[in-house]
């Protein structure tokens, strides 16, 4: 039946090389861990993409139930963590995924940077991954207000009186992030909510895109 | 006129006007949503800093720091709300009026005047024994880095009014 299915579209639209471009290439014998155990540094940055279709997925969900307004935040976030069934598990993925996805983000950056693997040809992927960094970095910071809760209030605070550091523009830096020149407060946090979930994710996809286009031609690096 | 005329062929026209056309809505398409994000930043128009009756008489206000609280109408986008603000307030010895926030400049905490009973003619923070002169400037050797923020003041009718809380360079 499926398989009806399947050739039916394809003898009209052609799909099986798409898929096939997309899914069909060999695996290097150096990078598999089959062959040699200690190939798996060579999954970090796999693991670093299901980590983050993990958060994107079951951020979906919780944006079922957040309200990005200071008054109803953190109480929408209490419900769906005590009231809501599994969503103490949804909310515990998005939690620790948040900080796995650093982790493996980190241990991928060392394996590319201890095996040199940003050598030219592959010095704009290394580029396109610094900058993936530094939107998971914001993707964290954004997020951690989300529940507005003390520990998310305060660290936000100072998060701001860093940006506001920033030589020249620091000020203006300051209010664009937080909405509002003095307080930390409802712009604040309808803000840091676009960022989080619209703006920073758009640039995420764009970024992994070229990161994977770059890395399908020019291959893996070689053996050390 | 040279004889030679700059050739501009019909495609290279169409491609250069497709191009000018394309950039201009692309570019109006997005003035409004970036003027719309940069809005608070050109607006700068807090309402921290109005001068705000305290409810303390100024021939109330002694040589000895006290703490007066007061709220303030905060108007954050479209949420009003009524925060609570505190100061010590004293006369120093030229008869001027001055209002210190308590909030410690280490780590935020509430420092109270001689909050120590070790600690004579000082301010003093519980957190982590953070002190600071009479007039706010923090004692070497303790955490503190910066004297404690000042407030503006004024006195209308022989009320003191305080406005804007402003931090002082670290000692």
């Amino acid at each position: 039946m499926l398989q009806k299915i399947y050739d039916w579209i394809d003898e009209r639209v052609d799909i099986t090389p798409i898929w096939r471009d997309i899914a069909d290439h060999e695996v290097p014998e150096h990078v598999n861990p089959a062959h040699h155990f200690s190939a798996f540094v060579y999954c970090f940055g796999g693991l670093t993409f299901f980590v983050v279709v993990i958060q994107i997925l079951s951020g979906m969900f919780l944006t079922m139930y957040y309200v990005p307004d200071i008054e109803n935040a953190w109480k929408s976030v209490y419900y769906l963590q005590t009231e809501v069934a599994h969503g103490q598990i949804v909310r515990g993925m998005h939690h620790w995924g948040a900080s796995i996805v650093i982790v493996m983000l980190l241990l991928h950056t060392l394996r590319v940077f201890f095996q040199g693997a940003y050598k030219k040809p592959r010095e704009l992927n290394w580029m396109v991954g610094v900058l993936i960094f530094f939107v998971m970095l914001g993707l964290g910071f954004t997020g951690y207000l989300l529940p507005w809760d003390n520990k998310a209030f305060f660290a936000t605070q100072v998060g701001l009186q860093m940006a506001e550091q920033v030589p020249i523009i620091g000020d203006e830096l300051k209010i664009l992030l937080a909405g509002d020149e003095e307080i930390v407060g409802a712009q604040t946090l309808t803000r840091f909510f676009a960022i989080h979930v619209f703006f920073l994710p758009a640039a995420l996809f764009a970024l992994l895109a070229a990161h994977f286009i770059l890395i399908r031609r020019q291959g893996i690096s070689g053996p050390l | 006129m040279s004889e030679e005329k700059q050739q501009v062929s019909r495609r290279q026209f169409l491609n250069y006007s497709l191009m000018g056309v394309g950039g201009f809505m692309a570019a109006g398409l997005l003035v409004s949503p970036i003027r719309m994000a940069i809005d608070p930043v050109l607006k700068k128009t807090s309402s921290a800093g109005e001068f705000v009756n305290v409810g303390l008489a100024v021939e109330d206000i002694t040589t000895t720091p006290q703490r007066v609280d007061w709220q303030i109408d905060q108007v954050d986008g479209w949420y009003e709300s009524k925060p609570g603000r505190s100061a010590w307030v004293y006369k120093n010895e030229k008869g001027d009026i001055v209002a210190l926030s308590p909030v410690c400049t280490h780590l935020g905490c509430v420092v109270s005047w001689e909050g120590s009973d070790k600690h004579q003619n000082e301010f003093f923070c519980p957190c982590h024994d953070g002190r600071y002169t009479k007039d706010g400037v923090n004692i070497p050797g303790t955490p503190p880095l910066a004297p404690l923020s000042v407030y503006e003041h004024k006195v209308e009718n022989g009320m003191l009014f305080l406005g804007k809380e402003i931090s002082r360079k670290g000692a």
